[in-house]
């Protein structure tokens, strides 16, 4: 087993280009999300979606960024990507097994497994993962799995100008970020924390492998401020999973050998 | 990344070259204080530490601020000044400044609408511009001049003389107090003083500032005193020439500084060799004679002009026939992308090739582009695509609205796809005058081919078409061409780096590379297409393909790719080493003179003569480079200074002073003189112009600008899905103040207007977009990004619709930056265009039709083309 | 209810887990399909790599250009360069797309005066008809002197418009040969 990997992704570097949109889509060969403008700052793609794994939020706020500025006003940028929770909602409830835990610790979803039946959907607490109207698939950021495999980083933190998504070893990135938020803090961004960084910090997730620095609350960023994967909330949820597990695999394995082959 | 400070004006560096911006981030999480100078809050503000909001057009007047800061407080780096800039130099007793002529320099003819610039000059002397005798465009500049080198002794290095270029430098700028910066720019005093304060603290020996600029300087009718500003600025504080240093020019496309090196410019040969003027350069004796000074580098002019015509005619090229000189055309006034467009538009241009450009909606005034590609006979457009260019005849707005038919169009029209870089081989030279090689990949789609093969196929055909008539002189250029590029490949390409080793230069008897443009000759010894990129293809090598990662080597990185010149990566080093040739800091530490080597040395190529000591001091009859000085780091000046004064060069004055957009909506506060007296104005029927000042019907100020999602007019970003649905539509950006003003909705739709079209445009109402206060007076400013039109994935109105014809009158790059126009909520034009609608707002009485106080010096369409004068104004 | 389409009952993950004892982990040791297990970067498939520098602005970062079966499948940042170290900006990093996308165009086309479409033509033949417009225009236009006698040695009757992604050997070429043609309205975005 390889070393868990992940993202830190530093707001306080971004510049809002969309490099890490693009370069995900480049490498994953995405398709569009639809040419919507939306009137929201410069955020057209809006979220998270199943074509879209990096998206930048773009947060306009009638307050002063310290120590920066003096003004009344600032832009915050953030790039959101799924964020590869300790415990993970989508993976504990994928009925199919298409969801999978990788040796670099980060949630997989599996194409030529998913089944389409959208349990992880409800089961992520950020939204992350969505249906792809064309293929009915689940997709989600695989933390380019395949990249991995050779020792490639992810296209978007290769692709970001800034250094605002920097991938490693988790352990690195938990160093780092703490180091990181206290030079802020010295040089008088006191706003600047870490979000999800550890169970501690985020027990309803038990940490976050891709966790952020942010410099406001975490609503601002479109971020819920206390997520929890529902899997979480049912006692002794292991055995209640691995129950879940074994019946829904029933059901299913019922479904494959009297349902035929055609999709609903 | 080595600066202290880094102000970024007139660019939105973030946005439109995010990778360039690593460096600035780096600099700034070490300490360095970044500062960005716009009229919006951009994404460049939003990490920037200070953002000073101005009102578009006015920098001048921020920038001047600065100056009189630096000089009131006496924070200038006076060992670089007096030694390494012009500032000791006494000017002509001729000379009057705007101090004294109310926004005028002497020497304005009122007739012609021009200076006569002779009494700028330096006191006894004619000094040629080092570069501005080589850009300018023609006529007036080209006048012989006195030439004697510059004598030493016509200096004072205690500043003192009233007539020196400091003392100059001090009365010109009295009056660019912060009140009137405030005044002016519409940035209060606080902020102003800060950012003053802040580039003084943070320079001198130990400590180096930059300053950032892109067309947010130079699309004005004043934009190349907007660069001089800075110029000026980094020359006192002593920021030019070291590292984390200079005024550093971002440039908007992959091979644009190529683009200018080895110019498809009108008014230049390769190497910013001057192109022939009818009236001055009759034959070659008098045009090496003009264009050799006496001192400075470019008295090696005629080896590098020689060995241009040895590239070009090969062996048909020798001294009985003056080396061909007789083979160039001439050039009889400003042939430039305007007048070329002008000139379609009256019949005189018939034929027109546009390779990978989209001038329908990237160039100004987008109705008269096409008004002009309709009068002509044929019309060849390279591209990825079918561009709004190439397709102008079938859904222009005018034809959408049925004013013009498309079986009425004469033009024929031939679409040829291109190839794309992958598909290529081939250079660039980036924006820090860096050639960098890209390797063809793959073979290109279908017929597409790479407009090399092009040119090389048009000019070989070209050849045969005129076999018979090889007779006649006229066609003798054709006939001695040298064209015999090796090709390649089952396409029969021709070979790219045959084209770079000619470009490199190589000895007529044995055809080896030289070894750089010190080896260039005048005798006809030598060949060279570009004397400024000689060493390019050493010993055979091809230098700009070199990918030594950056891991492998110091900061400086001299084995990637290769630099002009010589491959030097830094321009003026020398001026990183004091006057004895010791770096000015440690921390600062660039090049130096090494006594034991009897050689400069240092982190990289030092740009002076290598073995020329700091003590060197020229002979009183030195001549050409022997004139050059051990202090005189601006070796491409003819005395080696940096020009904090230009004494000749420069169309529109010797010194940067603020002067108000074409179309403003404020009176000039600083002088009686509202615009540059020197602007290029085109005044036609198909380019109206707003009233000069608070135009009634325009109340507020356009700019248009880039965004990070797209790319210029669109045709590399509008066909991509990944980059449309960033940026999915045309919009505009207002205030909450304007939009509450106007009644426009954020999401909504809003008509902008000029007096020469009308777009709609979907509304972001944002508080990065900031009303200045001008006097009181609440200025609002639109905002207008420049990248869709009527084709691709994603469609809206053109900003160029909006737009004029006005340019500066030193490279005649137009005005797109600040003009004046209105806003109205809803769908509610008409889509209308002045040209082919017919006015569409009202006319002023004409005693409010305020005009300049001085007449704009117009380009009349009859000094271009010989035969213009004969062409009615087209009416269509 | 969803069903699932094409699976081997047993060799399904899940089912292999409760076989093993292993509804737990749902670990990728586990529950990896065979698809999972042979994952690999496609660029590792590349039949070579080529070097080469981006289209877009003029920061001129670095490229790596992936090529299998002569066609491109990949095109990323090369961390080589002391420019870019790797990195790309969005416009960059649609490289992929500018090059491969659907909207290349492969065919020349000709739109005879007034007509209302283009047709399709060969290249040959376009490129013979170009030089023959160009020879016309130039002859017909041609200007040997001005009234005063001053030499112009030049067409104003043709002109070339630019993009600055051109390569500067395209350039020179341009440069060289319109100039020898006496074509002096030779001009570049470089100026816009």
């Amino acid at each position: 087993m390889a070393e868990t990997k992940g993202f830190f992704t530093d707001t306080t570097l971004c510049i809002g280009c969309k490099a890490c949109e693009v370069a995900c889509k480049q490498w994953n060969q995405l398709p569009d999300d639809g040419f919507l403008f939306t009137g929201m700052s410069y955020d057209n793609t809006v979220h998270l979606g199943a074509s879209t794994w990096r998206h930048v939020a773009f947060i306009e706020r009638p307050v002063p960024l310290t120590p920066q500025h003096d003004g009344a006003f600032s832009w915050l940028f953030s790039s959101d990507v799924c964020k590869h929770c300790a415990r993970a909602g989508c993976l504990e409830s994928c009925p199919t097994g298409a969801i999978v835990r990788t040796e670099y610790g980060s949630v997989y979803v599996q194409p030529d497994v998913c089944n389409g039946c959208g349990y992880c959907i409800v089961s992520c607490p950020f939204g992350v993962i969505n249906r792809r109207e064309e293929d009915g698939q689940a997709w989600k950021c695989t933390l380019c799995y395949d990249r991995l495999r050779e020792d490639m980083i992810p296209a978007c933190a290769k692709a970001c100008p800034t250094e605002s998504i920097q991938f490693g070893n988790l352990e690195d990135l938990r160093e780092h970020a703490k180091e990181r938020v206290r030079k802020l803090h010295e040089s008088g961004a006191h706003n600047a924390y870490l979000y999800g960084a550890t169970a501690e910090d985020q027990p309803g997730t038990e940490g976050l492998n891709a966790f952020f620095l942010l410099m406001d609350k975490p609503e601002v960023y479109n971020l819920p401020p206390d997520p929890c994967v529902p899997t979480k909330k049912v006692k002794d949820s292991w055995l209640a999973a691995g129950a879940t597990a074994a019946a829904m695999a029933l059901v299913a394995v019922g479904a494959v050998l009297f349902g035929g082959r055609e999709r609903v | 990344m080595n600066s202290d400070f880094i102000v970024i004006e007139g660019s939105n560096m973030a946005e439109c070259h995010p990778v360039a911006f690593r460096w600035v981030m780096r600099a700034r999480e070490r300490g360095a204080t970044v500062i960005h100078v716009d009229p919006r809050f951009t994404r460049t503000s939003a990490v920037a530490n200070i953002h000073v909001p101005i009102r578009a057009g006015s920098d001048i007047a921020f920038l001047g601020g600065i100056v009189r800061y630096i000089l009131e407080t006496e924070r200038y780096f006076k060992d670089y000044v007096v030694n390494y800039t012009n500032a000791s130099a006494i000017i002509s007793k001729d000379f009057k400044d705007t101090e004294d002529l109310d926004g005028l320099f002497s020497g304005w003819d009122k007739k012609k609408g021009s200076y006569d610039l002779r009494s700028w000059m330096y006191e006894g002397v004619d000094p040629e511009a080092a570069a501005g005798m080589r850009e300018g465009e023609s006529g007036k500049k080209g006048e012989p001049l006195q030439r004697e080198p510059i004598q030493a002794e016509k200096t004072d290095p205690t500043l003192q003389h009233p007539r020196c270029v400091f003392q100059i430098l001090k009365k010109h700028y009295q009056r660019y107090t912060p009140e009137m910066v405030e005044e002016v720019c519409g940035i209060p005093q606080h902020l102003f003083l800060k950012v003053a304060e802040i580039l003084c603290q943070n320079s001198g020996r130990d400590k180096t500032g930059a300053f950032v600029y892109a067309v947010g300087w130079t699309q004005h009718s004043v934009g190349v005193q907007f660069i001089r500003s800075a110029a000026v600025i980094q020359l006192l504080l002593g920021n030019i020439g070291r590292p984390g240093g200079g005024v550093m020019a971002l440039r908007g496309h992959a091979s644009i500084q190529g683009s200018t090196d080895i110019p498809t410019l009108y008014n230049l040969l390769p190497g910013y060799l001057p192109m022939l003027r009818a009236k001055h350069d009759q034959d070659l004796k008098t045009y090496l004679h003009l264009n050799t000074p006496p001192s400075g580098w470019w008295g090696e002019f005629p080896k590098y002009f020689i060995s241009l015509m040895k590239a070009w005619f090969g062996e048909a090229a020798s001294k009985h026939n003056d080396w061909c000189y007789e083979y160039l055309p001439t050039m009889t006034g400003d042939h430039s992308h305007m007048n070329t467009v002008v000139d379609m538009a009256d019949g005189v241009v018939k034929g027109y090739f546009v390779m990978g450009e989209n001038p329908v909606v990237g160039s100004m005034n987008g109705p008269l582009q096409r008004k002009g590609l309709r009068q002509l006979d044929w019309l060849v457009v390279r591209d990825f695509q079918l561009t709004e260019t190439a397709d102008f005849w079938r859904d222009a707005p005018e034809i959408q609205r049925g004013e013009v038919k498309t079986k009425d169009i004469k033009t024929e029209i031939f679409f040829l796809p291109a190839a794309a870089h992958t598909e290529k081989d081939g250079s660039f030279t980036n924006t820090q005058r860096l050639l960098q090689w890209h390797h063809k990949a793959v073979e290109p789609p279908g017929s597409a081919r790479s407009d090399l093969d092009f040119v090389f196929k048009l000019g070989q055909r070209l050849k045969k078409l005129y076999w018979d008539e090889f007779h006649e002189p006229r066609n003798w250029p054709i006939r001695d061409l040298t064209w015999d590029y090796p090709t390649q490949g089952s396409l029969n390409e021709p070979d790219a780096e045959a084209v770079l080793k000619e470009i490199n230069g190589y000895t007529m008897a044995d055809r080896k590379p030289v070894e750089g443009f010190t080896s260039l000759k005048d005798d006809g010894s030598t060949a060279c297409g570009c004397w400024i990129y000689s060493g390019c293809y050493r010993d055979g090598v091809n230098m700009t393909a070199r990918r030594k990662p950056h891991w492998e080597q110091n900061w400086i990185a001299r084995e990637w790719a290769w630099a002009w010149p010589h491959n030097r990566r830094i321009i003026y080093n020398r001026a990183s080493a004091d006057l004895e040739g010791k770096p000015w800091s440690e921390r600062k530490k660039l090049v130096w003179w090494d006594e034991n080597k009897k050689e400069w040395v240092g982190h990289d190529t030092p740009d002076c003569i290598i073995e020329r000591p700091p003590w060197y001091r020229p002979s009183k009859h030195a001549r050409g480079k022997d004139t050059l000085s051990g202090i005189d780091p601006f070796v491409m000046q003819a005395d080696g200074k940096g020009w904090i004064y230009v004494a000749t060069g420069l169309a529109d004055g010797p010194l940067p002073t603020h002067y108000e957009p074409q179309e403003s909506i404020v009176k000039n506060p600083l002088y009686g003189q509202q615009c540059n007296p020197e602007r290029m104005e085109w005044r036609r029927k198909d380019n109206p112009y707003h009233q000069p000042y608070e135009d009634p019907r325009f109340p507020y100020v356009l700019t248009t600008y880039r965004l990070t999602e797209h790319h210029t007019a669109g045709g590399m970003s509008r066909w991509l899905s990944w980059l449309s649905e960033l940026q999915p539509e045309m919009f505009c950006e207002v205030s909450p103040e304007l939009a509450n003003e106007r009644g426009l909705k954020n999401g909504g739709w809003a008509t902008i207007r000029t007096i020469r079209g009308e777009i709609e445009a979907r509304v972001l109402v944002t508080n990065r977009m900031q009303s200045v206060r001008i006097k009181g007076r609440v200025v609002h400013q639109i905002g207008i990004p420049y990248h869709w039109s009527s084709k691709g994935l994603v469609r809206g109105d053109a900003a160029n619709e909006l737009t004029m014809f006005v340019a500066d009158p030193n490279v005649s790059i137009q005005e797109s930056k600040a003009l004046t126009g209105n806003i109205e909520p809803g769908r509610t034009g008409k889509k209308r265009r002045y040209i082919t609608s017919g006015p569409f707002v009202k006319k002023l009485p004409a005693q409010e039709n305020r005009r300049d106080l001085a007449p704009a010096r117009q380009k009349p369409q009859t000094k271009h083309g010989h035969r213009a004068a004969e062409m009615k104004e087209g009416n269509q | 209810m969803p069903k699932i389409s094409s699976l081997n009952a047993l060799a399904w993950p899940l089912v292999r887990q409760i076989k093993n004892g292993d509804v737990s982990a749902l670990d990728v040791s586990t529950a990896g399909s065979d698809r999972t297990e042979s994952l690999e970067a496609r660029t590792k498939k590349a039949d070579r790599v080529v070097g080469s520098i981006c289209p877009y602005c003029a920061v001129g970062c670095g490229q790596l250009v992936y090529i299998k079966d002569e066609k491109v499948i990949d095109i990323e940042g090369d961390p080589a360069s002391p420019l870019s170290n790797g990195c790309l900006c969005p416009k960059g990093a649609a490289t992929f797309q500018l090059v491969t996308g659907t909207h290349r165009m492969a065919d020349v086309l000709y739109r005879p005066p007034y007509a209302t479409d283009w047709e399709k033509i060969p290249l040959e033949t376009a490129m013979d008809m170009i030089a023959q417009r160009v020879k016309k225009t130039r002859d017909e236009t041609w200007e040997d002197k001005t009234e005063k006698g001053e030499p112009l040695r030049r067409t104003m009757g043709v002109a070339h418009l630019g993009g600055a992604t051109l390569d500067n050997e395209e350039n020179y070429l341009i440069k060289k040969l319109f100039t020898s043609l006496g074509i002096v309205q030779v001009e570049n975005q470089a100026r816009i």
